[in-house]
């Protein structure tokens, strides 16, 4: 997809150049960060920004990617907040350290993902055997059921799980700013790593043309359903920093209006890009904190700016378009490839 | 192989080239019909293809044609009779399960994914071919490499055969019309075939592009060995490279033979030209 004329450069440095320019992203910014080098307020915002990202993100595998609307990315959300909550007080993380600290973090973090994933599997089987429009509903439906039981769970059984409406409280803030991008990195790699295989291939042909893609030997039922897990389990993940990010989970956070959020982020950056998730995810956190006074009509930005990227530019900001470091690199490197033999 | 056409011998079900009457035939039609609600689409429709056979199927529009390629790769369930590739019945089966049983195809409405590099449109195609896991994507493992690069290398040459190999990276949808029809050949004969089913390939196609495309779908059948069954107006198209012919008329097979037989077949005339020889069908 990213053929450049010229030169291009070979995979092994290129892969060596991404990795050595992701690691100095991730130590340099938390150095500087947990250094002291921004206020706390900005730091919880870069933290808010960081689930984002990844809730963004995710949801594009299943809209920008497979082609499917699902509605209900706040439920999976919920399942891996206080999946990680739970676990999270279990464990007392609070006073654990060092290596068993950081185990115990990467414990609530994966197992968060997994379970949300499960659901994706057992909400998605159903929903996604069908052609059309079911997904939509069904996890409308799913979301507002999650919310409901969560709510009403430990009433009804008599659990001290959930603790109903008046939330899950003291879960141990496991979230700081170096995990929250060390997880931004690692799902958007996932992603990326996927999508740029066979199985990711099959994905986007199931978004193209589905009835082309079966009879080209796609698997369709079961890359639906692999894509929507992946969506799943990374929303799980965020869910968990969501969590040991607030310290405590009330059931109302994950409402439709949180899923509609998310999915208005994915809309705006462009279906199917993961770097227009990205940037709208970080302009759509930021702004109403610039914004600050203006914060109750920060719902009316938001339909208004979908309106208006929908007139003026339907396949949103950025399109289909997908970053790629090598192509900048490649792009660097003819430029300074070119500078030399004219200065020669 | 200058000369193609053989003389066509009767086995059991119908009749297949020669050449082809040593080994059983690759695809197999019995007593096959659809009904949507109340309108019977396609009713007892038989015929049989050789390994290496080129075989026609035509009518005028409205007569079943795509109808039986939706039947023949289990996008429709058949309502009565079965369908045998390669001896095997295919009842139940997945439309994805068909094409690895060796049926791929092409669409009359062009369905390409548009969006994509003609190079991917190539590699979904191979899907069934890789191994890889997720896992292997995702930790880019060695299986990962080899498969991806055996994969590319491949699709190239698959596009060479129309001389294709430079739009590798042109997203697919932005092809010209005859080049779309033949990135839909490339791709259906990247599934690895047994049977390519072509609906009409010539659709949209100057005389030259159609003549190109004859020789090249001659070409495919000789190189890979394949039985290619296709759906076409263009006469001249049909008549110059179809060994067994079946007309379609109202679901219903009028006639079946070789090009000779069919153009003098005075049902077939009348089908297609009406009692008073108004411009019909087509
Ligand atoms: N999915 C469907 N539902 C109802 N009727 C159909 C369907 N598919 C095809 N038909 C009908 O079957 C008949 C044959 O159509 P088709 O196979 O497309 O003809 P053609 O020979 O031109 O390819 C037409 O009358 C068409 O309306
Ligand atoms: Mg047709």
């Amino acid at each position: 997809m990213n053929q450049t004329k010229g030169k291009t450069i070979p995979m092994p440095v290129r892969y060596l150049i991404n990795t050595v320019l992701i690691a100095l992203l991730v130590f340099g910014s938390t150095a500087y960060v947990n250094g002291g080098g921004v206020s706390g307020y900005v730091t919880k915002v870069l933290m808010v920004i960081g689930i984002n990202i990844i809730l963004a993100v995710s949801l594009n595998v299943a809209t920008g990617y497979l082609g499917q609307l699902p509605l209900g990315h706040a439920g999976f959300m919920a399942v891996g907040a206080y999946t990680g909550g739970i676990f999270l007080k279990a464990v007392n993380a609070a006073e654990a350290s060092g290596a068993q600290y950081l185990l115990m973090v990467a414990a609530a973090l994966l197992l968060s993902g997994l379970v949300a994933a499960v659901f994706g599997i057992v909400i998605g089987i159903p929903a996604l055997r069908l052609r059309g429009d079911y997904l939509a509903i069904i996890t409308l439906g799913f979301g507002e059921i999650i919310r409901v039981v969560l709510t009403n769970i430990d009433e009804v059984l008599g659990f001290k799980l959930t603790y109903g409406a008046s939330g899950l409280k003291r879960i141990p803030k496991i979230t700081s700013y170096g995990n929250v991008l060390v997880c931004v990195v690692l799902t958007c790699l996932v992603i990326h790593l996927v999508m740029k295989s066979r199985h990711g291939r099959a994905i986007l042909a199931i978004r193209e043309n589905e009835i082309a893609a079966e009879s080209c030997g796609v698997r369709t039922t079961y890359y639906k359903v692999m894509a929507f897990t992946l969506s799943a389990f990374f929303a799980g993940v965020a869910g968990c920093l969501y969590a040991g990010y607030l310290g405590s989970l009330q059931p109302t956070t994950f409402g439709f209006m949180k899923s509609i959020e998310i999915l208005v982020m994915v809309v705006l950056g462009g279906m199917g890009s993961m770097l227009g998730s990205i940037l709208s995810a970080i302009t759509l956190t930021a702004l109403p904190e610039v914004l600050r006074a203006f914060e109750d009509y920060r719902m009316v930005a938001y339909s208004l700016v979908l309106v208006l990227v929908m007139i003026f530019k339907p396949t949103g900001l950025m399109g289909q378009y997908d970053f790629s470091m090598s192509r900048i690199l490649e792009r660097v490197w003819g430029f300074f490839d070119r500078s030399k033999r004219k200065e020669g | 192989m200058a000369k193609s056409k053989e003389k066509l011998v009767p086995v059991e079900g119908g009749v297949i080239p020669e050449r082809d009457a040593g080994t059983p035939p690759v695809l197999e039609a019995r007593h096959l019909g659809i009904d949507f609600g109340g309108l019977t689409a396609v009713d007892d429709f038989n015929f049989i293809i050789g390994r290496t056979e080129i075989g026609g199927l035509i009518g005028p529009n409205g007569a079943g044609k795509t109808t039986i390629f939706n039947l023949l790769t289990n996008v429709y369930q058949p309502t009565r009779g079965k369908i045998l590739v390669g001896g095997v019945d295919t009842r139940g089966k997945k439309t994805y399960e068909v094409n690895r049983m060796g049926i791929a195809r092409t669409f009359q409405n062009i369905r390409l994914f548009k969006a994509l590099p003609v190079l991917d449109n190539v590699l979904i195609g191979m899907q069934g071919q890789m191994q890889y896991r997720l896992a292997g994507a995702v930790l880019r493992l060695p299986s990962y490499w080899k498969q991806e690069k055996a994969a590319r290398e491949k699709a190239l040459e698959l596009l060479s055969i129309f001389g294709m190999e430079s739009l590798a990276y042109t997203p697919a949808g932005s092809l010209p019309y005859g080049a779309q029809r033949r990135l839909e050949i490339v791709r259906a004969l990247a599934t690895g075939p047994k049977v390519l089913l072509l609906d009409e390939p010539a659709a949209g196609m100057n005389p030259s592009e159609t003549a190109e495309l004859m020789e090249n779908i001659r070409k495919i059948r000789d190189t890979f060995q394949i039985a290619v069954v296709l759906i076409e107006h263009d006469m001249n198209l049909v008549m110059g490279i179809c060994e067994g012919i079946a007309v379609l008329n109202y679901g219903q097979i009028i006639a079946k033979g070789t090009p000779e037989e069919i153009r003098n077949n005075p049902q077939v005339i009348e089908a297609y030209l009406g009692r008073k020889g108004g411009a019909a069908g087509c």
